[in-house]
Order: structure tokens, then sequence, then C-alpha cells
């Protein structure tokens, strides 16, 4: 009887609790989504209907303000293609060469495995920053400034993503399949590039939106490398709508300019969410 | 057999080989820079108007300055402050809603829709997030329409009708509230996927035991959730610092890099990208150098402390 009661008060109890966990998590979302929502709807209304204040039904000035921002002063297109170009190139040349140096570190025995495998661990926090002003002055000297190389090459060095592909490896490459490859006469470039490859895509995909969006919003290095207009990444961009004398600016314009760096992003977000969130928990519970 | 032997050390070469673009890409453009940064920081190397001063030896010249002028301490208190700031309604929301995502008796329905929607805001462009609250936020943006709408805001002495818009931009409390506020927003779904991951990893029977011997979810979550966690939660609390020290887009794109009202929104590393900028080298060394020391110091403690975890886990 008395065991009885304890348990309907705990089933009522898990109720209340169920319901107030719900009511939070729903007004957390609201407090994330908010903001694009904002953003979405003003970047619809034109500069007038922008200065009368704020509504939150949708206007028609979508196209209008998306064409004049396209069409201004800042190139925004252009700056959008060079974001892809960066993007794009790191991503891949980070993937690709951290796998490999995983799988050296992964499938080889040889003398200075230990220690150079604890040498990337113990690199894997230096934040680019501390590092910006030797690296400025040795891109100077190689003649290097404003070009994308210097933000694409050097992700080549990964430590992080080194670190999840070693991780992953360790689940999804046994030894023996290489074995297997070699006694068929495959040589060790052949077995990386066609057999290892192959098996790690799911963790290659994951590290590959992971980087495209690190260096898709990357602020700092870019604006310390780049000078020419025509070479801009969209992050200087928007940081040079906030230097220039504000007020003056179309505001529909200014919001729509924002949609275009964030919406692209939200938008694969939405698509690979599956991937990416799924991913993020798989390497955290070994991390 | 010998000719075996032979084979396994031709093939083990290849280790070498495949580590050559790391090691070469590594040396090059982060050991090469970080050595000349570190020698930066021992010479006097600036620009008054066009002429170039230096540089010129000057021992730990610069590391003095850097402390006898105050910045550096003072950046470093409003970075600390506005991550504190930050860093404690993350924390908190994160423990709560990961509490939530795991515990089995409340069978929460739509998970994935939940942390899809609040994971989001942490792949959001930084420098355009802040840009985007800097337009909203502005004496002429929809918050302050909306506060009045609300009647939130004072009249005007002369004519009570017309309102006077708050300039959120003019007070030290409010910039670092929006700076917190962003950085929590950003960065609460990433700590909550983390935490949750570990408290699946929480051998259920543990918790099925407190059940049965009537401990409450709030007794079940202080005493066993949380202790089991302390390695990742120590993990979470060093990442976030190591990440709080850098923070800079925000704060950068939101006061324009002024760190405005009166550089009290200035961090350590607008600071440095200022000094970079004016191509101020020996004070912008020593601010690297003691940046790289600071962060070398907490990654060690992350190290030892995941490695703890590891040896949790093989038990």
């Amino acid at each position: 009887m008395q065991v009885n009661m304890v348990e309907e008060k705990q089933k009522g109890g898990v109720k209340a609790r169920r319901a107030v966990a719900y009511v939070v998590l729903t007004i957390a979302c609201i407090f994330c989504l908010i903001w694009f929502y904002i953003l979405l709807i003003n970047a619809t209304r034109s500069k007038g209907e922008l200065t009368k204040g704020f509504t939150p039904i949708p206007s028609v000035h979508l196209f209008e303000n998306l064409k004049n921002a396209l069409t201004g002063t800042q190139p925004i297109l252009r700056g959008m293609i060079n974001s892809l170009i960066v993007s794009v190139s790191t991503a891949a040349l980070s993937v690709y060469f951290s796998a490999m140096t995983a799988y050296a570190i992964h499938a080889y025995e040889f003398k200075l495995k230990k220690a150079i495998f604890t040498m990337i661990l113990a690199i894997m926090m230096i934040p680019t920053q501390v590092t910006a002003l030797g690296f400025l002055q040795l891109i100077d000297k190689m003649h290097l400034m404003d070009n994308f190389i210097p933000l694409i090459v050097p992700s080549i060095a990964a430590p992080i993503v080194f670190f999840y592909m070693k991780q992953y490896m360790e689940s999804a490459l046994p030894i023996e399949l290489l074995e297997a490859a070699r006694i068929d006469g495959a040589g060790e470039v052949r077995i990386f590039n066609t057999i290892v490859l192959p098996l790690m895509v799911p963790a290659m995909a994951v590290q590959a939106i992971f980087s495209f969006v690190a260096s898709w919003n990357n602020y700092f290095t870019p604006n310390l490398v780049i000078s020419t207009d025509t070479k801009k990444t969209l992050p200087i961009l928007i940081a040079q709508l906030r230097g220039a004398d504000f007020l003056k600016f179309d505001m529909g314009v200014v919001y729509a300019t924002i949609a275009f760096s964030i919406f692209p992003v939200i938008v694969v977000y939405l698509i690979l969410s599956k991937y990416i969130v799924g991913g993020l928990a798989a390497g955290s519970v070994k991390g | 057999m010998n000719k075996k032997g032979k084979s396994v050390v031709s093939y083990n070469k290849w280790g070498y080989i495949f580590l050559i673009p790391f090691i070469v890409v590594f040396i090059i453009f982060q050991l090469i820079p970080l050595i000349s940064t570190i020698k930066n920081s021992f010479y006097i190397n600036y620009r008054d108007g066009l002429e170039i001063i230096g540089p010129k030896w000057t021992g730990l010249g610069n590391y003095g300055k850097i402390f006898s002028e105050g910045l550096f301490l003072k950046d470093l208190k409003n970075t600390m402050i506005m991550w504190i700031m930050g860093f404690i309604p993350q924390i908190v929301i994160s423990l709560l809603f990961a509490a939530w995502f795991s515990d089995p008796s409340l069978r929460l329905k739509g998970q994935r829709f939940f942390k899809t929607v609040i994971y989001l805001p942490n792949l959001i462009m930084a420098s355009a997030f802040s840009m985007l609250f800097f337009t909203l936020f502005s004496t002429v943006g929809p918050v302050n329409d909306i506060m009045k709408g609300f009647q939130l805001l004072i009249g005007k002495i002369s004519d009570p009708n017309e309102y006077v818009a708050y300039d959120f931009l003019a007070h030290t409390g409010s910039v670092r509230t929006l700076v917190a506020l962003m950085n929590c927003l950003m960065w609460f779904g990433n700590t909550t996927i983390l935490l949750l991951a570990g408290m699946m990893g929480i051998d259920t029977s543990l918790l099925e035991a407190a059940e049965v011997d009537g401990a409450t979810a709030n007794q079940i979550f202080w005493r066993i959730t949380l202790p089991i966690l302390r390695p990742i939660l120590i993990y979470v609390l060093v990442t976030s610092l190591i990440g709080g020290l850098q923070m800079f887009d925000v704060p950068q794109i939101l006061t324009k890099g002024s760190g405005q009202p009166q550089e009290t929104s200035m961090t350590l590393i607008m600071r440095l990208n200022k000094h970079l900028y004016s191509k101020n080298y020996g004070m912008g060394g020593a601010l690297s150098v003691i940046l790289f020391f600071i962060t070398g110091v907490l990654s060690f403690i992350v190290f030892k402390f995941s490695g703890n975890q590891d040896k949790y886990g093989k038990k």
C-alpha cells in the first residue's frame, strides 16, 4: 500500500518534471532562434519600413534588398566566392593530410612514433593568435601577403582533426586488412588512397564540415593577411560594415548582407545536422 | 626469415614519409612563427608615424612595460569578467539539459530536434552574429522599438511622448552583458552535448541501485552524477577558459575594436590585434608570449585530467 503510494507520487513527480523540461527546452530553443527570425524578417523589409519600428510579420522587399546588397559598394558576391575558395580548400587539405598523418601513426612502427604523437597532442591547444606576429612577418618575407595561400596551406597541420582521425582509425581500420593488401602487391601510397581513405569517409565528412565552418567564420587571420578589396572574405566585409558610418547605410541591405553570411551555413547544418551532432558526441566520448 | 625482417623495416619507413607534410607545414607555419614571436618580444620595435623605431635589444623590457602600464591586467580583467558572465549561465543550463536528456525516467521526446537547435548558434559566424546583435540593439534597432512598445523607456523631459532610446553600447554593464550573452548562446549547446556524452557513459546500474535505495532525482544528480562527471567538468571548464582568453570576434565587431566605453570591454586578443595592426612588434610579441604560457599551463591541466579519464574508462 505504502509502496504503491510512493510509486504514484513518483509518477506524478515525473510528469511534472517532464512538463517543466519541455517548457524550459522550448524557451531555450526560442532564445536560440529568435535572433535569426528577426534577421530574416528585417531582411525582407525596405529602408522606410525599418525606420517605422519592428513588426514580427515579414514584408516583400527581400529580393530588392538582396539585389542592393549584391550591387552595392561592398563586394559581397566576390567575398562569398573568396570565402568558398578558402574554406573548401582548407577543408579538403586538412581532412586529407590529417588522415595521412593519422595513418602514419596508426599503421606503422617506427622509432620516433611516440615522441611525434606526444608532440602533436602537446601543440593541439596552441591558439593561432599567439603565433600570428611571427606568422605575419614570415609570410611578408615570403611575399605571400594579400594572398590566399597563407590562409589555406597551414591547415595541412591540424592537430585536432588528426586526433579525431586517429581515434576513428583505431575502431575502423584493422591492420590485417593492410597486410592482406600488401600480400596482393599494392604499394603503400595506393593502399592509403584506395583502401584506407574510403573506410575513413564518415570521419572525414564530419571533420570536413567542421574545418569548412571554422574557416568560413574565421576573421582574425584573414583580416591581418588580406588587404585588397576583391580578395576579402565575408567576415572582413561584415567588419567593414560595422566600421563604416553605420547610420548612412540602407539597413535593409545591412540585414541582407548578414543573412548572406549566416544562412548558407544554417541550411547546410540543417541538412547534415544528424551527422554533425552525432559526430560531436562520438569524438567527445573518446577525447 | 631474414627477408621478412627486411621487408617490415622497409614498410615502416613509410611512417616517416607520410608524416612529412604535417611536419613540414607545422615547422614553417607554426614553429618558426612561434620562435620569431618569442624573439620579437625581447626587442623594442614599433612605428612612430612613418618612422620605424628599433629593433633594439631590450631584454625583458617589453614584459616590464606590459605590467607597469597596467593595460595587460586591465584587459585580462575585462576578458575574465566577460568570460565568467557567459560561462556560469552556460554551465548551469548545460548541466540541467544534459541531465534531462540522459534521464531514463523522463523519456523526453524530440531530443534530436532540441539538440540540433541549441547547437546551431555554435556554427554561426561570430562576426556576423555580433554585427547582427549590434544592429538589433542599436539605438534605432528593433530591441529599442520593442522596449518602447512595452513602455520600458523613459520619455524626454521636454516632450514625454518622445522616448529616449537606450544606448546599449554606452554602458559598461550592457556591453559586457551583450558579449557574455552571445558567448553563452554560442557555446551552451556544445557544452550540453559534451556533458551529455559523459552522462550517457555512466553505468546505469549505479543509478538504478540508488533509485532502488530510494534516492530522489536530485540526490542522484548531486551525489552520483556530478562526482563521476568531475573530469569532464574540469575539461569543459579549462577548454572554455582557453577559448575565453581568445575572445575576439564578438567584442571586436560589437565595439568596432574600441572596447567602448573607455576600453572596459577590451580583450587581450583585441589588444594584440591593435599591436599587430600598428606594427608594434615588441609589445605584441611580449603579449603573445604571456598568452602562450598561460594557454600552455591550462592545456597541461586538460592533458593531465583527460589522461585520468582514460584510466577510469579502462577500469
